[in-house]
């Protein structure tokens, strides 16, 4: 049965390219808005109060969600906008790209949604950010002392990103 | 958990099993089974034959599941003593369970969507119970909407070696089973609920799982606008 099992994290991590720090900030969400992790490695300029700063960026994904479902051209049916969308309902946009960083995103149907901010020559994260999801379940999840919903308080699982995110190329 | 470990009473009605009293339930195992876990010798260690069978294994593993999931029901049973309380107090430890557990099988199992009720239950059944328990369960009796349907469970590793007494005659045993699958729908915007139709250890021959789709509740925009 599984889980008594072994405790190795599986898949194993995509191979880090190139060594460096070239992550800026990761949040972690869940889908009533609470920011349950917000990490910062790089972060030079910052004009909002945190508080404002997770809103904003919860806000900003979940507009863009919507605007995405409403704009794609192959869906046959296409809800008003503004309309919240059920789990895997419609795409999912995976990232946007300016030319001072990149934004990476994903969201399972859970609503835990996880962000990574890079800088602008970061290839598809989409197998990292399943890999950090995948960290998420393995420390926070199963940890009995976390009740969920509440901001992540567990070092090893602060750790364990950390030095995950610092080896992306 | 808080389980504190009571002595059992043993009774050898037969030579090859041995059947724990510890009122209100019996446990019969089989005595080789029975001794590795009442005189809580260290476990075997893995010999060349079950290195090479990871169901001998498994096997082991499930036992402890089995016996622990019983000590729980058992601690209940003394603690809250009403059965409506004890089988309320069950779906309420399989919600907190489910709740997190969701988790941990949409990243097994690379589930993307969850919009349709249909393909839900029976990504639950196939996929799901046999990610946890070992089983597979077969969805029928789908209503006219398509919003309530039967998961059937022929074998349930929770009730090996399971009696119910006189006493306990409406507790549910594995009521946990739903609120895990409660709570672990609310997670993906469906509020269900969950109820059993047969129960094996009632006398029917296989366990029957009725779950009926509430609402679908999409996510909202948790903000309110003018902060």
């Amino acid at each position: 049965m599984q889980f008594f099992g072994g405790t190795e994290i599986s898949p194993s991590p995509p191979a880090p390219t190139a060594s460096g720090n070239n992550a800026h900030m990761l949040y972690i969400f869940n889908r009533n808005g609470i920011c349950l992790l917000y990490r910062e490695w790089n972060r030079p300029l910052k004009t909002l109060s945190s508080q404002q700063d997770h809103k904003l960026m919860f806000g900003l994904l979940f507009s863009l969600k919507s605007l995405t479902a409403k704009m794609d051209p192959t869906s046959v049916e296409k809800g008003n906008l503004g309309v919240p969308q059920l789990p895997g309902q419609g795409c999912s946009f995976h990232s946007f790209r300016t030319n001072t960083y990149k934004l990476s995103f994903m969201e399972s149907p859970s609503g835990i949604k996880i962000i990574l901010v890079t800088h602008p020559r970061t290839g598809d994260l989409r197998d990292s950010l399943k890999y950090i999801y995948n960290l998420y379940v393995e420390y926070v999840v199963k940890n009995p002392l976390y009740s969920p919903g509440s901001p992540i308080r567990c070092e090893l699982f602060n750790k364990t990103v950390d030095q995950y995110v610092r080896g992306l190329g | 958990m808080g389980v504190k470990r009571k002595r059992f009473g043993l009774l050898q009605t037969h030579p090859s099993v041995l059947i724990l009293t510890r009122s209100p339930l019996t446990l019969s195992i089989p005595v080789s089974k029975a001794l590795y876990y009442i005189s809580w010798l260290p476990p075997p260690l893995p010999n060349p034959a079950t290195q090479f069978s990871p169901v001998l294994i498994a096997w082991q593993n499930a036992e402890l599941f089995t016996l622990t999931y019983g000590a729980i029901v058992r601690q209940l049973l003394t603690d809250l003593e009403e059965v409506e309380e004890v089988n309320k107090q069950l779906d309420q430890m399989g919600y907190n369970i489910g709740v997190r557990l969701v988790d941990e099988f949409l990243e097994k199992s690379n589930v993307s969507s969850c919009v349709d009720f249909k393909e839900t239950a029976e990504v639950i059944a196939k996929v799901g119970f046999k990610m946890f328990l070992g089983v597979t369960a077969s969805v029928s009796n789908w209503d006219s909407e398509g919003t309530t349907c039967s998961l059937i469970l022929e074998d349930n590793p929770l009730v090996d070696f399971v009696e119910l007494p006189d006493n306990c005659q409406g507790l549910y045993y594995c009521n946990i089973l739903s609120g895990v699958i409660r709570g672990a729908l609310e997670m993906v915007s469906m509020k269900t609920e969950v109820t059993w139709l047969r129960d094996m250890l009632r006398g029917d021959d296989v366990f029957e799982l009725q779950v009926k789709l509430l609402k679908q509740v999409p996510e909202e925009y948790p903000y309110k606008d003018d902060e």
